[in-house]
């Protein structure tokens, strides 16, 4: 394996990793939203808090993870990514910086508040959409780049039904992967009145998530047919995708092994997520930017990989620890701790 | 608006803005765990409860202003991509290293502050739970370390050659390890140290100041007031040595932050003053032989003046009032512990005296006051570099038309960031107070008097 690929192969890797977390944290957001607003039950709600609170800012540094990693491995992509996306980053950055804060505020301050709620559940859900268009945009086709100068053509951007259709993914993906998480993590707590609402969201959200996975099939055919091609090439990661799905829905159908489950809706995605990766390369900027030509030199990759597995070594023991206590710990879950 | 546009000068600005709101709650977060952990222990080794309770109480408000840490942090982080492109293009070929490594340092620290806060009384063996706090502070204060070099990077780069244009022969280790790392990153962590002792002093002493002697009080002045006076010792002595590196790396900012036009032997400091015509200073306080001190530890040694340096090379001569401001804070912060200490010595009747009290309480906002004045003493001192001697800063910067905007668009965050988490924090403390927290914890009744 290259470094270039490597690199690209790590923070894909944690990419993914903050889809996963990030999803379970904005959909619960969202959930607990809702709930407080049709009064439903209380006790999902407390459940929401439990799992959230230990975990929240652990989530955030994936993603901090990422663009520093992104702009170590290639700093290439700095300059393109960075001019292109000033305005639309910093209100990515704004959602973000709402959502956390007034989560926390809500926690952590005296009283559980209606807007305070408001604002992370709805922030959450658009943190998503505003981050997908950093994906849409390396489709090629929205950005403008002449000598000494990137600009994003937003007026394209906003009438595409590619860049449309990624965003209605995010969304409902965020809700399925949600309360899939949900509806394994309140059986555990033998919660069963909770474990009923997050099962009906789960098979509620599981078809449009199919639906829009079909839909993006369809328009990056015509926005990007290279990029299709290279996908159909590889359509059995797809395939293996679409099969972790019905298992999923089936086993929360049925509601046996809800752990597996879960579990099957990670594959899913992680299979769909490579799926898009490799089919997408060498490209980092179709056309401009390829892994090849903005790889940073060979001896900061060097520092930056070994870096890494230092880090790794450090972090995955404190993550094993941190999951033993909090979400596979059955007292804790159940709250009698 | 009235500025004519320019994007350089607007992505300026916003930096500036993000990062003199983001060092605040850094500051804190790098701080505050250290004297956390410091209070639990007192706690377990003195089996006093009213320690435990400072740090649980002390943590409670931690997290708080972690929220906008990270948010603010996350914010900064983004921005500097979008904001400095062509800059962190060329840096994320030298400097990515402590970069990335800062993420896993705040990645460990995040994991056990989610631990930490959700255990108090989970464990059995209480050092247990102390321990959790080693990775915290440890974690908090690596970050800082490593932010810290790639900032001494920017004033000192070193670790590649640069040929026309094309970087070669890199260094990771070299340019992290660049000639103002050890200096830099010392005094930061230091005054984080400093600061965060202040602020959290501060908060006993206004209660105090209220009418409220309770020992519980009492002990969190005592506790952060003697660390204070270690911090503020190693503040002055490790800002000395900043200024011996500044002679030595960086004259130019050393000669703009002390107006110091001719080089010359046995240099006076100048102190505060006004500029004139023709750079005469006027109204200054002039120490002899001080500037030769500061700079190379001798009285007669020379310093080199601002007349050896091109014009556009200059930085802006503004940066002599941060600079004076923030010595003078950083004797005061010296003042008050030494005169805590000196009265708890020889008179004890006057430890809690209104005066004194007064004191440190001014010493929270001015600690952190001083904090901003010195990171826009080093930041504005650099100009007009982005990267010393190698890229200037409009040329590191964006070229979108909106910058603006987003300036606009952030200072509004920042205003609802800072007003909401003050309030918050406030209404915690507010409803529930420590006297109503001593009882309901059974803790005034079993142990420490009043
Ligand atoms: C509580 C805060 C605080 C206090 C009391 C002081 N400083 Fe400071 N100083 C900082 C907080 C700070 C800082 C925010 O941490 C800076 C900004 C950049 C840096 O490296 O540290 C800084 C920078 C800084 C620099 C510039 C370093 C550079 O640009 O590379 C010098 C020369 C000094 N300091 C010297 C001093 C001296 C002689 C002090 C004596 C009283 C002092 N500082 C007190
Ligand atoms: C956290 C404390 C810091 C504060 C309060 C601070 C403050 C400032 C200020 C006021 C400016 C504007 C200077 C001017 O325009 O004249 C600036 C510029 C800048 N700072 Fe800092 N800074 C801090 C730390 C850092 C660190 C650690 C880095 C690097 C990782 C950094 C990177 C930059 C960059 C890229 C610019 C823009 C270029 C420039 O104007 O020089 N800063 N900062
Ligand atoms: C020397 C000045 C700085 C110090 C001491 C510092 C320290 C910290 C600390 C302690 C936190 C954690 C929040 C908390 O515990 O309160 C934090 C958050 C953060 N800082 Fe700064 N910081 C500095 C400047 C910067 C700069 C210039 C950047 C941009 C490169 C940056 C990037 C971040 C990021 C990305 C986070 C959020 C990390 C997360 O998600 O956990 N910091 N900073």
């Amino acid at each position: 394996m290259t470094y270039e690929i490597l690199g690209i192969t790590v923070l894909w890797l944690f990419l993914y990793g903050y889809l996963i977390v990030g999803s379970i944290d904005f959909g619960a957001g969202f959930f607990h939203f809702y709930n407080k607003l049709s009064r439903k039950n209380y006790q999902v709600n407390k459940l929401i808090q439990r799992y959230l609170s230990p975990v929240w800012e652990v989530t955030n540094v994936f993603l901090v993870f990422f663009f520093v990693g992104i702009v170590g491995f290639f700093p290439d992509t700095a300059y393109y990514y960075g001019t292109a996306l000033l305005v639309p980053g910093s209100i990515s950055i704004v959602l973000i910086a709402i959502r956390g804060s007034y989560y926390a505020f809500n926690t952590y301050g005296s009283k559980d508040s209606r807007v305070y709620s408001f604002l992370y559940g709805i922030s959450g859900l658009l943190i998503p959409a505003s981050f997908t268009i950093v994906l849409t945009i390396s489709e090629g086709g929205y950005l403008d780049v002449s000598e000494g100068s990137v600009t994003l053509l937003l007026r394209e951007l906003l009438t595409s039904t590619y860049s449309w259709s990624v965003v209605v993914l995010a969304v409902v993906s965020v809700l399925y992967i949600s309360a899939a998480f949900l509806t394994y993590y309140s059986y555990q707590a033998g919660d069963r009145a909770s474990h009923q609402i997050f099962r009906r969201y789960t098979l509620f959200w599981a078809g449009p998530a199919i639906l829009a996975s079909l839909l993006i099939f369809y328009t990056i055919s015509r926005h990007n047919p290279e990029h299709f091609q290279s996908m159909l090439d590889i359509s059995w990661m797809f395939m293996l995708s679409f099969l972790f799905f019905l298992g999923a829905v089936m086993l929360i159908y049925r509601e046996r092994r809800l752990g597996l489950a879960f579990v099957l809706v990670m594959l899913q995605f992680f299979s769909a997520w490579f799926g898009y990766g490799a089919s997408h390369l060498p490209y980092l900027l179709y056309p401009h930017l390829t892994i090849y030509d903005g790889f940073v030199n060979e001896t900061m990759a060097a520092a930056l990989i070994a870096a890494f597995i230092a880090g790794l070594l450090l972090l995955i023991p404190s993550l094993v620890l941190l999951m033993r206590l909090f979400l596979f710990d059955a007292d804790y879950v159940r709250g009698n701790r | 608006m009235f500025l004519e546009y320019d994007a350089a000068v607007f992505s300026r600005m916003l930096t500036g803005l993000t990062l003199g709101f983001h060092i605040i709650f850094a500051t804190i977060g790098v701080g505050v765990p250290l004297m956390i952990a410091f209070a639990e222990w007192m706690g377990l080794r003195k089996h006093d409860e009213h320690y435990r309770l400072l740090a649980r109480r002390w943590a409670r408000g931690f997290v708080v202003t972690v929220a906008v840490g990270v948010v603010t942090g996350t914010s900064i982080g983004l921005q500097l991509n979008l904001l400095w492109p062509n800059f962190m293009q060329l840096a994320g070929q030298t400097i990515s290293l402590p970069l990335f490594m800062e993420v896993f340092a705040f990645f460990f620290e995040a994991i056990f502050l989610g631990i930490y806060l959700y255990t108090w009384d989970r464990f059995k063996n209480r050092t247990r739970h102390f321990l959790l706090m080693i990775p915290i502070v440890i974690g908090a204060s690596f970050s800082a370390f490593f932010i810290t070099s790639v900032n001494s990077f920017m004033n000192a780069p070193r670790g590649f050659e640069l040929t026309n244009g094309v970087i070669t022969n890199i260094h990771p280790l070299a340019a992290m390890f660049n000639p103002a790392a050890p200096t830099k990153t010392a005094h930061v962590l230091v005054t984080c140290y400093l600061t965060s002792a202040f602020v959290l002093g501060m908060i006993g002493a206004v209660k105090m100041l209220k009418g409220d002697r309770h020992v519980y009080h009492k002990k969190a002045l005592q506790l952060t007031m003697t660390a204070a006076f270690v911090f503020s010792i190693g503040t002055v002595g490790i800002g000395d040595l900043s200024g011996k590196y500044l002679a030595e790396y960086q004259p130019e900012k050393l000669a703009a932050g002390e107006w110091h036009f001719e080089t010359q032997t046995e240099a006076p400091l100048v102190v505060g003053g006004v500029l004139k015509e023709g750079n005469n200073v006027q109204y200054a306080l002039e120490v002899p032989y001080a500037l030769s001190i500061l700079a190379h530890g001798t009285p007669s040694a020379e310093v080199t003046g601002l007349e050896e340096f091109a014009q556009e090379d200059r930085p802006p001569l503004i940066v002599h009032y941060f600079f004076d401001s923030m010595v003078a804070i950083g004797m005061y912060l010296v003042f008050i512990p030494l005169l805590y200490l000196v009265f708890r010595w020889k008179k004890p009747a006057w430890l809690h005296h209104k005066v004194l009290l007064w004191g440190v309480a001014a010493g929270g906002p001015l600690s952190i006051l001083a904090t901003e004045l010195g990171w826009v003493y080093a930041e504005v001192g650099r100009q007009p570099w982005i990267l010393h001697d190698i890229m200037r800063t409009p040329d590191g910067a964006t070229t979108s038309e909106h910058v603006d905007a987003m300036l606009y668009l952030f200072i509004g965050l920042y205003a609802v960031l800072g007003i909401s988490s003050a309030v918050v924090l406030r209404k915690m403390f507010k409803n529930n107070p420590v006297a109503h927290e001593l009882e309901s914890r059974g803790i005034d009744r079993r142990g420490g008097s009043s």
